[in-house]
């Protein structure tokens, strides 16, 4: 291979051509489409996407955030920043609320994390404004069973998941027809890799999230892994809190997001940093480690 | 940077996902952390080498199993250009997923087991590969080192591909054969030192030289309307886009157009990409176009040159279809067919004839069609299908046929 620095700021733009023509086909199958924001990068290119396929017009679907409660402060801002920038509608829906309805139970231990039950507010969530589409930021390059998700991907009454019913998608044809009580969830960006997002943000000049760049905190390491010091983060008595220069590769909660140490201040040399970079970006995400296969059985349970 | 999709076809064993594996790994595509996991679940395998199939047998089922039972999707780049694979299984029942995985492909990848030979599944793939009109074909003869890294087998497996081959080239199609080893590493990302004989190319230097003229760009002019931007604010109290993708061909500013089916005739006066206004744009392309005069036009129609007085406007057509569906394709039965985002009630009228994918043969007075064959089929709409035939302009020349009761999408069909 060549000098890894040829890969840098070439961004493929007929992902870019590809991702609005989904979401112009979302706007036009479905009665109530939404667009899942969780404040993240992927996310974020998501919303720029929507803006561009429906300019000048408005983007015809609004925004809707599962806030766990224990998102970076620095996202919650980000995310009320993008809203009315954009013009766009803006739906919260509080997990903190599915816990006091008895819906859900809160986690408890060294591990414990909202990212299992943001599932069931965002199932009530869908119900509630009965969201027949609902577009996330996944990609297939994440992990393995994200590899065989379809662009449109088909989910019950229960959100769930089944391989095995999964229709095919053949050349650009989306088919987006459902039953009463089914909706689909929509990876516009599916056939993007992480740097192909990194050099998409680069090359728009896209606002994102303070975090995503090196900053000084306070951290705990555990697990080879460095975690962001907070109150929802279960602490042993012997790992004590010390303040470093770090940076996030993926932005989740505060207690299922790990930090990576680093320097990077601008977006190419964390597009460097991701060229060299040793572990995968999902390798940060404490909550896909418990098994090997985890996401494919979060999965059917109708996580995102 | 460009987008090289790869369709990758094998049977059961004959080491697909080790090659792919192979692929990643030489290319460094893959992270210090899944190497890890690659390393641990080989262990508990009980193997003493890196089993890089298991980097893309994803699902719990088929890691049971031992086999590929869905289309996954596999990237990787070079500074050259992106590449993604589609890889396909190669179950004899999947020649449902293999059309599926195919039908975006510039490449389709054909693997055959040096011991085996050619297969049942070889004539499969070159046929499907036929029918989707693949402009390029590599057939890697994998497993060498199983048969000595022999040039005489070699050439043996070739010699008998030849009248297979006969039956499924179409012109402009480009066919390669290189011998490899993926457990090894021969072949796959630099030349094998195994095998001198062999003067072509590495894998990824064949794929990586592949030029793949956009031949789409120089098809008739189409483009289909997704949707009608009407922002009605004070700043663009007038204006009305047509978003669309442009199916094939050029569209430029001044264009003179006609619209399908309605024919009415305009003049374009913009074509936009969010806020840049271009002058033109090739297929591929996502824009929003804007008409001098004031015309009807809605969702899935079409939008072609004035001077194109031959562009299709068809309620009764025939073509190739490959059914999809456990339920079997019935001929008096109403579907949904989906031309491009253009949806619209269809009949099949007949079935004409049903191809047998492996000896190329066609048998006539055929019933039904059932999940996985391939027929000739002639169909009436209730609406007129703007649609090329696939070999002439197949970025225009296909739709899917949907149940309207279960949903699903049960047919594939290339216009003849």
């Amino acid at each position: 291979m060549s000098n890894i620095n040829d890969k840098i700021g070439q961004f493929p733009r007929r992902l870019e051509d590809e991702s609005i023509y989904i979401m112009r086909e979302v706007a036009a199958q479905f009665e109530r489409p939404a667009l899942l924001f969780s404040g993240g990068k992927d996310s974020i290119t998501l919303v720029r996407l929507a803006q561009k396929a429906f300019y000048p017009g408005k983007i015809p679907f609004p925004l809707v955030h599962i806030d766990t409660g224990h998102n970076f402060p620095e996202t919650i801002e980000f995310r009320d920043w993008l809203a009315k920038e954009t013009g766009a509608d803006l739906i919260v829906r509080y997990v903190q609320d599915s816990i006091d309805q008895g819906k859900a139970k809160e986690e408890t231990g060294k591990y414990a994390s909202r990212n299992v039950l943001q599932t069931v507010t965002l199932l009530d969530t869908i119900e509630e404004f009965k969201f027949d589409a609902c577009i996330g930021g996944a990609r297939r390059d994440e992990e393995k069973a994200r590899a065989k998700e379809r662009i449109f991907s088909v989910r019950d009454d229960f959100g769930q998941w089944d391989a095995k019913r999964q229709r095919p998608e053949l050349f650009d044809m989306l088919n987006g027809r459902i039953a009463v009580g089914e909706n689909v969830r929509v990876f516009p960006i599916s056939n993007w890799t992480e740097l192909d997002v990194w050099n998409y943000i680069k090359e728009e000049k896209m606002e994102i999230p303070s975090i995503y760049f090196a900053h000084k905190r306070e951290v705990i390491e555990r697990d080879g892994m460095l975690w962001a010091d907070s109150e929802f983060l279960n602490k042993d008595a012997e790992e004590i809190p010390f303040e470093t220069t770090v940076r996030f590769r993926t932005v989740g909660d505060m207690t299922c997001t790990a930090a990576v140490s680093s320097e990077a201040a601008d977006l190419d040399t964390i597009i460097e940093e991701i060229l060299a970079a040793e572990i995968s970006e999902r390798g940060a995400r404490i909550d896909d480690k418990r098994s090997e296969a985890a996401m494919e059985k979060r999965k059917q349970q109708g996580y995102f | 940077m460009d987008i090289l999709r790869i369709a990758t076809a094998g049977s059961v064993d004959d080491g697909k996902s080790t090659l792919i594996g192979r692929l990643l790994y030489e290319t460094q595509s893959i992270t210090k952390d899944k190497i890890e996991a690659l390393e641990s679940a080989s262990k508990r395998k009980g193997l003493d080498f890196l089993d890089l199939s298991l980097l893309t047998d994803g699902l719990i089922a088929e890691r049971e199993q031992g086999i590929t039972i869905d289309v996954a999707h596999i990237y990787f780049s070079t500074p050259n250009r992106k590449y993604i694979i589609a890889d396909t299984p190669g179950h004899v029942e999947y020649t449902r997923n293999m059309v599926t995985g195919a039908s975006t492909a510039n490449v389709s990848l054909i693997l055959i087991d040096a011991r085996q030979g050619v297969v049942e599944q070889t004539a499969r793939h070159l046929s499907i590969a036929s029918l989707l009109r693949i402009p390029k074909v590599v057939v890697c003869i994998n497993k060498m080192d199983l048969v000595q890294y022999s040039e005489a087998r070699f050439n043996e497996i070739i010699e008998s591909l030849k009248p297979l081959i006969s039956n499924t080239q179409f012109e402009g199609q480009e066919i390669s054969y290189l011998p490899i080893s993926s457990l090894f590493g021969q072949n796959i990302t630099k030349k094998s030192d195994q095998m001198n004989w062999y003067t072509g190319e590495s894998l990824l230097n064949e794929l990586e030289a592949y030029e793949f003229a956009n031949q789409l760009s120089q098809a008739e002019s189409r483009f289909q309307v997704q949707w009608v931007i009407r922002p009605k604010t004070e700043e663009f109290h007038d204006y009305r886009g047509y978003a669309g993708k442009i199916a094939s061909g050029t569209f430029k500013v001044g264009d003179k157009i006609r619209v399908l089916p309605t024919g009415q005739e305009s003049t374009i006066s913009s074509i936009e990409k969010f806020q840049d206004k271009l002058e033109k744009a090739d297929a591929g392309e996502s824009v929003v176009i804007s008409l001098a005069t004031d015309v009807d036009i809605s969702r899935g129609n079409t939008l072609v040159l004035a001077n194109d007085l031959d562009a299709p406007q068809m309620k009764e057509f025939s073509a190739k279809i490959c059914w999809l569906d456990q339920q079997a394709l019935v001929p008096g039965k109403t579907y949904l067919l989906q031309h491009g985002v253009h949806l619209g009630k269809a009949k099949i009228s007949q079935i004409e004839s049903r191809l047998d994918v492996i000896n190329q043969t066609v048998e006539t007075d055929i019933q039904s069609l059932k999940l996985n064959e391939i027929g000739s089929i002639s169909l009436r709409t209730a609406q007129p299908v703007m649609a090329d035939a696939y070999e002439k302009n197949p970025a225009n020349g296909s739709f899917i046929l949907i149940d309207e009761f279960s949903n699903s999408t049960v047919g594939v069909g290339f216009l003849n």
